[in-house]
């Protein structure tokens, strides 16, 4: 330190000293900051993460989960999923399930929310407020009401069907059918996720300069090209972000399918994440159960990069 | 103007009907909790509780682990929500208020470690809490704890930091001037400010923990030591199940998420978006 910097420092010593320190934190402070969260993140989540490459290369059953260690095979759980018909069609299924979910969510969900940018402010109220209960229910407790809902003898959709002369629905057992079960299961998933997509949505509309409406409709613009020249263009950035959330969450739908078939899924129930469970819990056989569930890891990263970028694009505008 | 009021009777009726229909599986859970057993099995459904009764409110109360795993749930969130506020607080910090190197690819790291679907994570969290160096961690809460922050910390990260990056730096650095620390600047201002959305965020990780099954379900096994989602299962026996009393379970277990969450999701559906209209 210099003479006259010294001199500077005895003239105005708070100010500076206040300067030289807010400097020298930039340096150190956000990794000081960082560091308690990035510890504690790496142990819980990069630990397992590690480890679960390393299972699915392995031989990983109750022998080895006695002693501790793991028997090397390379690749021979994943040659063994790949040459599995039952891994193909589970992966089918859990895609095609995926598509029917998330279909149904944003369509309703966007509906929803074109509803509620038209309605009256009591009737607004009323509706987010429904949204926003259902919303708020834990999945657990929704499934449960569902199955109560669908009970094969005193479930009330049953009874409702049957007097709205849909056929006979008495003693009608849901998810003796594949179709009709997954049909069940689609409807408490979609229930649930429309609140989310539609509260957003909706929030994301009010936010569209009403100018830019009428424009279009002084144009002569009718109420569907409205929106698909006006309103969607707008919110195409929040509809990527919905749309990949939605993906992401219904690929990995497991709660719905365990508790509504008790625990005990047949194959035909099985989805990639009911399919890794059960490898590894039921049949122990930890290391092909971490292969299949590393796949679905991989399937996600390609969806989430869309959501990624869009976020970081998003967090970086701020 | 007819025109305009048949289109507003229209619109209305729409909303009074996905209204109905939304809401029904709710009102019929609540609704189921108050009938008495024999209004519960009915060929034909009873659609208001009337006479309503306390009893599948008793009946699922007493059996048998209520209140011990309630104690355990309080246990686990409690403890959740307090390290993963205080934790993701600094890190909020760093990420909003410090441009450093490694910023960017920590931001994309958080958003991507959400992705990762926690059934994936179960395995090795399972093989590695049973191989654990101090003696096997499954079946006690303290891995369960472990095991939920992996979802609710890299969350918080990522909401606090858009609660703090909406409140104006300027802020700060007036504070700063007038010859206050940093530290003193986030503790005095910014702490503050930024209280509602900490709170918000930590509910929100509260519900999450809450609502949490598979993780507790694989790794409490013993009836003591399960956590209230678990112990809904309860009620199904091989002798069927007793609708009105899970019912009630269901409306209790939901009920402290539900009051919770009327009061936070207006921030915390922006806080998942943030920004995000803008484009």
């Amino acid at each position: 330190m210099s003479a006259e910097t010294g001199l500077r420092v005895a003239a105005e010593p708070t100010l500076l000293s206040a300067r030289r320190r807010a400097r020298l934190t930039r340096g150190a402070a956000p990794y000081a900051l960082l560091a308690p969260a990035t510890i504690v993140v790496g142990a819980v989540l990069g630990y397992p993460l590690y480890l679960l490459v390393q299972l699915s290369f392995q031989k990983y059953g109750l022998p080895q989960l006695l002693t501790h260690h793991g028997e090397w095979t390379g690749l021979s759980n994943y040659t063994r999923i790949l040459h599995d018909s039952q891994f193909w069609h589970v992966l089918l299924r859990t895609v095609t399930f995926t598509a029917a979910n998330v279909s149904l969510t944003m369509l309703f969900g966007t509906l929803i929310a074109l509803l509620l940018a038209r309605l009256g402010s009591f009737m607004r109220l009323l509706l987010t407020t429904g949204l926003v209960l259902v919303w708020a229910t834990p999945v657990v407790v929704s499934v449960n009401v569902w199955l109560w809902m669908v009970d094969y003898e005193f479930g009330v959709l049953n009874w409702t069907l049957t007097k709205l002369h849909a056929g006979n629905f008495v003693h009608h057992d849901w998810f003796a059918n594949t179709l009709s079960g997954f049909g069940v299961i689609t409807a408490v998933v979609v229930w649930g996720a429309i609140p989310f997509v539609a509260i957003t949505l909706y929030a994301a509309l009010s936010q569209v300069p009403e100018e830019l409406h009428e424009a279009a409709r002084i144009d002569g613009a009718s109420f569907v090209q409205v929106f698909r020249f006006v309103t969607m263009p707008l919110l195409k950035p929040i509809f990527i972000i919905l749309v990949s959330l939605s993906i992401i969450w219904d690929f990995q739908v497991f709660n719905q399918v365990w508790i509504m078939r008790d625990g005990r899924p047949t194959n035909d129930y099985y989805l990639m994440s009911i399919y890794s469970f059960v490898e590894s819990f039921r049949v122990s056989e930890y290391g092909l159960g971490s292969a299949i569930a590393l796949t679905m890891v991989l399937v996600m990263l390609v969806v989430s990069f869309f959501y990624v970028r869009q976020m970081v694009r998003a967090g970086e505008a701020e | 103007m007819t025109r305009r009021r048949a289109e507003r009777i229209a619109l209305n009726t729409t909303g009074v009907l996905v209204f109905l229909v939304m809401i029904f599986p709710v009102y019929w859970m609540v609704s189921t909790a108050f009938k008495p057993g024999i209004d519960v099995q009915t060929f034909t459904p009873k659609w208001f509780p009337h006479p309503a009764t306390l009893s599948n409110f008793t009946d699922a109360i007493h059996r048998p682990y209520f209140w011990q795993d309630v104690k355990n749930s309080v246990f686990v969130v409690c403890v959740v929500v307090a390290l993963s506020a205080v934790l993701s607080f600094l890190a909020a910090l760093a990420l909003a208020r410090f441009r450093f190197y490694g910023r960017k690819a920590f931001i994309v790291l958080i958003i991507a470690v959400q992705m990762v679907p926690l059934n994936a994570l179960i395995i090795p969290l399972y093989i590695a809490f049973s191989n654990a160096p101090g003696g096997t961690q499954v079946n006690k809460l303290t891995g369960v704890v472990v095991a939920y922050l992996t979802f609710v910390l890299p969350f918080c990260i990522w909401t606090l930091r858009g609660f703090v990056m909406g409140i104006p730096q300027e802020l700060e650095e007036a504070a700063l001037v007038d010859g206050c620390s940093r530290f003193g600047a986030f503790v005095r201002i910014l702490l503050p400010l930024v209280a509602p959305g900490l709170v918000a965020t930590s509910i929100f990780a509260f519900i999450q923990a809450w609502n949490e099954y598979i993780i507790a379900y694989v790794f409490l096994s013993s009836p003591e030591k399960q956590t209230l989602t678990v112990w809904l299962a309860n009620f199904t026996t091989n002798r069927g199940t007793a609708w009105g009393s899970l019912m009630a379970g269901a409306t209790l277990t939901a009920l402290p998420v539900v009051a919770f969450f009327v009061i936070v999701h207006r921030k915390i559906a922006f806080g998942l978006t943030a920004g995000g209209v803008k484009g």
